[in-house]
């Protein structure tokens, strides 16, 4: 499979192996075309997971991830792709439903967002708070003062 | 306390003796109290709740004099349930979109119990975050553990040995047995079903006796380590969990006894919620759920972890996709984990528990995922190592996060009573929601 989408790819693809598990590290432009290749003809039909990580010292800050698995091939793959600061993604909401909320949590703890996502906003923090806590810069003390001021009635959660 | 009770003690006083001057009326003392409360009420309109979705700056003023003419010929009606609500199991806000009885659309609110797991992983050893994996999925604290300590396991390449394997699975396994007693227990009280919470209960105190004689704890049991156990089974550790399968076997029983052909049960769940193969899939929906839509799929089966290969059982699934179905599957499950710790009690080698383990965990420079069949679904766990002693980034893939996902395409149409119903059968934990 993954020899094929490397023919058709070319270069946009590499895939590697860690620990016996497969994962390939795709560029943002080939995003949603070959989740969608991967949904319809290669049978990965489960979105197990979307998520991200943040390296604020490289130039293209995060990685974001798509964890997939087929029912017909009982295989899982990595799909993961890097993005700079204040760029977006397409959403594959459309490929897969439950991409959703997936999509919202990483939105909401990394500020990435999803293009075409029906419903982008915050999912487990409170809809006005300042900050997306799963950043590196962001502290694990720190907090939205102000945001707790006004809603909580308290000087501070700590 | 007393400032209150007393107020009303005197009161009640007062109006015998029919002497009332010196002291306050009610309704004074009520006005200053609500002005204290004023004082910490937020400038923007917001309740002391902090309830979100609102932003005061949308808020139109109230108008009273005319009438919303939109809202009325809709013939909708949105009204809000929870976050304090005692069928939501948790801290879960779900706004219902109605027209009369009937849902229309929903949307639930979570966040409520958001602790930010995630975010304290990277700031903690690998060993220091085992007992915070406990707290997510509360009432399968072991389950967690165990998909916790085999991916650090599998990212530091040793494996646990083979008696630590088996106690792992018979824990894990009574685990997901108490897990589905309190499911059994709590949703069936939704329904109007008051005994088999007693039954339940009852039955689940014996689980948790042999937890808290293995490791001291009942239900945040932090029973593994990383690359084994802490702690050798105590005396007598077999003999009580074999008691506990004789003694438990008829029980499931006498559950069944009590719902699968009562009239009143087949009524309220028969047909209520159903979620197709196909949307199921869709939706990643994983667990008893998926495999009530008749989806035969179990990671213990698919994609063995620990020693599941060594054991017989079988995977359970329904054809409906219903609020029954989904009752029966976790009936036969907690079955098939009987047979299951049958057979692991049966066959505890001798041997360590524990694997040669570096006391400063170091893992190499990489990345893992790895999952286990949790009593509620596809629990995952995805590590980020940068080769120091903390983690860069762990995801945990929570099942009842993504499983809740599918309330509102369980719900649309159905009625209201039947929210509380799906909410009790997709079996959610909002420890492991909000994490």
């Amino acid at each position: 499979m993954v020899a094929k989408l490397k023919g058709e790819y070319g270069s946009g693809i590499e895939p590697l192996t860690y620990l016996g598990q497969n994962y390939m590290v795709v560029d943002r432009s080939l995003i949603p075309e070959l989740l969608q290749v991967l949904r319809n003809e290669e049978q990965f039909d489960y979105c197990v997971d979307i998520t991200a990580v943040h390296y604020p010292k490289r130039e293209k800050q995060f990685d974001v991830l798509w964890v997939l698995y087929s029912f017909a091939r009982n295989e899982r793959i990595r799909v993961k792709t890097q993005i700079g600061e204040g760029e977006t993604i397409p959403s594959s909401v459309p490929i897969w439903a439950t991409a959703n909320w997936l999509e919202r949590e990483v939105f909401d703890m990394f500020g990435i967002k999803f293009d075409g996502h029906p419903d982008m906003k915050r999912i487990l923090l409170p809809d006005g708070w300042k900050g997306h806590p799963l950043r590196k810069d962001y502290g694990i003390l720190q907090q939205d003062n102000e945001w707790v001021q006004i809603n909580l009635g308290i000087e501070s959660g700590q | 306390m007393s400032g209150y009770r007393s107020i009303w003690g005197s009161r009640a006083g007062n109006d015998h003796c029919n002497d009332p001057p010196e002291i306050p009326r009610l309704a004074d003392e009520g006005a200053r109290l609500r002005d204290d409360a004023d004082k910490k009420a937020s400038p923007g309109g917001l309740g002391t709740d902090g309830i979100r979705m609102t932003d005061p700056n949308t808020l139109s003023p109230l108008d009273l004099e005319t009438p919303d003419k939109t809202f009325l010929d809709a013939n909708e009606l949105i009204i809000n349930m929870g976050p304090q609500h005692p069928a939501t199991h948790g801290v879960l806000r779900v706004i219902l979109r109605l027209d009369g009885e009937k849902v229309m659309g929903l949307e639930c609110v979570i966040g409520y119990l958001h602790r930010g797991v995630e975010k304290i992983a990277e700031n903690r050893t690998y060993t220091m975050f085992n007992p915070y994996v406990d707290r997510m999925d509360y009432v399968a604290a072991v389950s967690n553990g165990l998909g916790y300590c085999e991916a650090v396991e599998k990212l530091l390449n040793v494996g646990a040995p083979a008696r630590a394997q088996y106690i792992r699975v018979i824990l894990t396994e009574l685990n997901r047995i108490a897990s589905h007693q309190l499911w059994l227990g709590t949703h069936a009280l939704d329904i109007g079903a008051i005994t088999p919470l007693f039954y339940t209960f009852r039955d689940r105190e014996e689980i948790l006796k042999i937890f808290e004689k293995y490791c001291g704890a009942r239900l945040t049991t932090h029973a593994f380590r990383i690359g084994g156990l802490q702690y050798e089974a105590y005396e007598g550790f077999e003999r009580e969990v074999k008691n506990f399968l004789t003694f438990f076997t008829p029980k499931i029983d006498e559950y069944e006894e009590l719902l699968t052909t009562n009239r009143i049960w087949l009524e309220r769940t028969k047909g209520v919620g159903t979620i197709s193969g196909p949307d199921a899939i869709a939706l990643g929906v994983t667990g008893p759920v998926l495999r009530a839509s008749g989806v035969k799929w179990d990671i213990r089966k698919a994609q063995p972890y620990a020693n599941y290969k060594n054991f017989e059982f079988e995977v359970p699934t329904g054809q409906n996709g219903d609020t029954y179905d989904r009752y029966l599957v976790r009936i036969a499950e907690m079955r098939q984990s009987c047979r299951i710790i049958e057979q692991a009690v049966a066959g505890v080698p001798e041997g360590p528990i524990m694997a040669k383990v570096p006391k400063v965990m170091k893992p190499p420079v990489g990345e893992i995922y790895h999952s286990i069949e949790a009593p509620k679904g596809e629990l995952g766990y995805f590590i980020v190592s940068d080769g120091s002693t903390q983690p860069y980034r762990i995801r945990v893939r929570p099942p009842s996060f993504v499983n809740l996902q599918a309330l509102e395409v369980m719900c649309r149409g159905q009625l209201v009573a039947d929210v509380i119903a799906v909410i009790g059968t997709l079996d959610i934990v909002l420890g492991e929601v909000d994490r």
